[in-house]
């Protein structure tokens, strides 16, 4: 497969930012990604919305939301754990609900809207989510964060208040190797006003 | 991943007419909704399609509507949307509990109550690779393996449990299940959906080839139903019931009138048992009776090598769940 992410002009900080010159630069550049090289591979063209930017793009029928994501866009915050929806660290919101994005197809999201890790913050501005993960050293080696981040944002979203229960609940999804859960919780608790 | 194309079916006539011109050019055709499942067997090589219907985008099939006194609940509506739906809580609770029970949010998202229903058995043996008889072998490796988690009623010559939980549930609500085929569309009783392995090892359940389950209908609850569903696991979340209980208990004051007790995780296929149903007729619920129910609803037990502690584990589930469905204290 030609490396798809050469050949996406469009860097990483200009996407985050996210303005409607950068949108409409966005569906300019992303071409026909491997297309020309693998024709005999099912391809569609298809229109998502990404941290709210909206983009065209062409996906291999067989690549996931997260092969796109990062292979096809960049976008490299969302990470690949087991790619078997079972650990969580590839978590991102569709339509606002989390979802495992290994074990969805890119062209699911055909139409759709998806949240990344990346779309959290404004400009430099963390979401104070992102804040409390730093300010309760609730990562230790990160690789599960971006998807605990996106849980508990979702979470957060829909029920600004939540018990430690309802955390832990809604963090089920998310298996952290460095077994860091109660720090999680916390610093979720604390962006929720309540104490755990 | 291997290549596949994917087709967006518009309605159920499109998806199965797609499946059977897939088969026709010589491919395999599988039906997908949320995927979840489907996309763990495809990188595993344990299926190999060529063509993925989908069926998420149906017109209607994403639908819970009332319909008949009772509620017709598209195949495609997720697990999440059953787990919060107002009516299926308060009328069908044991429906609602179970789909809460399943896997993490991020799979109840997208995963359908149809794909939950008829997904492949979790088998560590067929989930790796061995040629037993789910992938078309003549084999259990279980028999002579590791089969602490396997079957301990209804099992050979594939001894897999019935991986689902909302399963159990639609059994013991009494459900009707649309399947959607070549033919047009057929009904039949939620019970008979689902096949022993001495009646078709290889499948879970009657689908042929180019058929999937559309929708699934539950019937208008009597008055002073109550119903739940309990689900033991080997840790507190994000795994398949060791042993799971769905009970539907009719009462007229503390008289029973009628009772469904289906069992999951113990068989290949949703346990019902009637035997221990049939003790609660026309009787006031006590602590001695739902002892006795308990017991005999593990007559006929045939536990393998590591799985005997399932015995004792569901006779204490059944007694449990009555006890806490009844009000009772055990």
């Amino acid at each position: 497969m030609a490396d798809p992410v050469s050949s996406f002009d469009v860097s990483r900080r200009e996407f985050l930012e996210g303005t409607g010159a950068v949108a409409l630069a966005a569906v300019a550049a992303v071409p026909a990604l491997g297309a020309d090289e693998l024709p005999s591979v099912p391809h569609t063209a298809i229109q998502v919305t990404i941290n709210g930017v909206k983009q065209k793009i062409d996906v291999e029928d067989r690549w996931t939301m997260v092969e796109m994501l990062r292979d096809g866009l960049g976008l490299t915050g969302t990470k690949i754990g087991c790619d078997r929806g079972e650990c969580g660290a590839c978590t991102v919101l569709l339509d606002g609900k989390p979802v495992y994005s290994c074990s969805n197809l890119a062209v699911w999201a055909d139409g759709r809207s998806i949240q990344t890790v990346e779309g959290l913050a404004k400009g430099d501005k963390l979401d104070p989510l992102q804040q409390a993960f730093i300010d309760h050293d609730a990562p230790q080696c990160g690789f599960c964060t971006a998807g605990q981040l996106m849980s508990a944002k979702a979470l957060l979203n829909n029920n600004p208040h939540p018990t430690a229960d309802e955390v832990r609940a809604a963090m089920t999804g998310n298996i952290c190797r460095c077994s860091n859960y109660n720090r999680y919780v916390e610093a979720v608790m604390s962006v929720s006003g309540a104490r755990a | 991943m291997k290549t596949f194309s994917n087709v967006n079916a518009r309605d159920a006539k499109q998806a199965v007419a797609l499946s059977q011109q897939a088969r026709k050019d010589g491919k395999t055709p599988a039906f997908t909704g949320g995927g979840s499942d489907l996309l763990g067997m495809v990188k595993e090589r344990i299926i190999t399609p060529d063509v993925l219907v989908h069926l998420r985008g149906m017109k209607g099939f994403d639908q819970i509507e009332q319909r008949g006194g009772g509620l017709e609940i598209g195949g495609q509506v997720t697990l999440d949307t059953i787990s919060h739906h107002p009516l299926i809580r308060s009328r069908y609770a044991v429906l609602a509990e179970a789909a809460e029970t399943v896997a993490t949010p991020q799979i109840r998202n997208v995963g359908t109550l149809a794909g939950n229903v008829s997904q492949r058995p979790w088998c560590w043996y067929y989930r790796n690779g061995f040629p037993c008889f789910k992938a078309g072998g003549n084999t259990c490796f279980s028999i002579a393996g590791e089969n602490q988690f396997h079957a301990i009623f209804g099992g050979g010559p594939s001894f897999i449990v019935h991986p689902s939980d909302t399963a159990p549930a639609l059994v013991a609500l009494n459900a009707t299940f649309k399947i959607a085929g070549p033919g047009g569309d057929r009904t039949v009783a939620a019970s008979d959906f689902f096949v022993l392995p001495k009646q078709n090892a290889a499948h879970e359940n009657i689908l042929k080839d180019d058929e999937f389950l559309a929708s699934v209908h539950l019937p208008a609850p009597r008055p002073g139903t109550r119903s739940t569903y309990h689900k033991i696991m080997d840790r507190e979340a994000w795994t398949h019931a060791v042993v799971s209980a769905a009970i539907v208990l009719e009462m007229d004051h503390d008289i029973c009138r009628s009772a469904r007790i289906v069992l999951g995780g113990v068989a290949p296929v949703p346990w019902h048992v009637p035997g221990a149903e049939k003790l609660l007729v026309g009787q006031k619920i006590t602590p001695e009776l739902i002892a006795k129910v308990a017991e005999v609803s593990i007559a006929g037990a045939n536990p393998l090598a590591k799985n005997a502690y399932k015995v004792p584990l569901t006779r204490n589930t059944v007694k449990r769940t009555l006890t806490e469905l009844t009000g009772l204290t055990g």
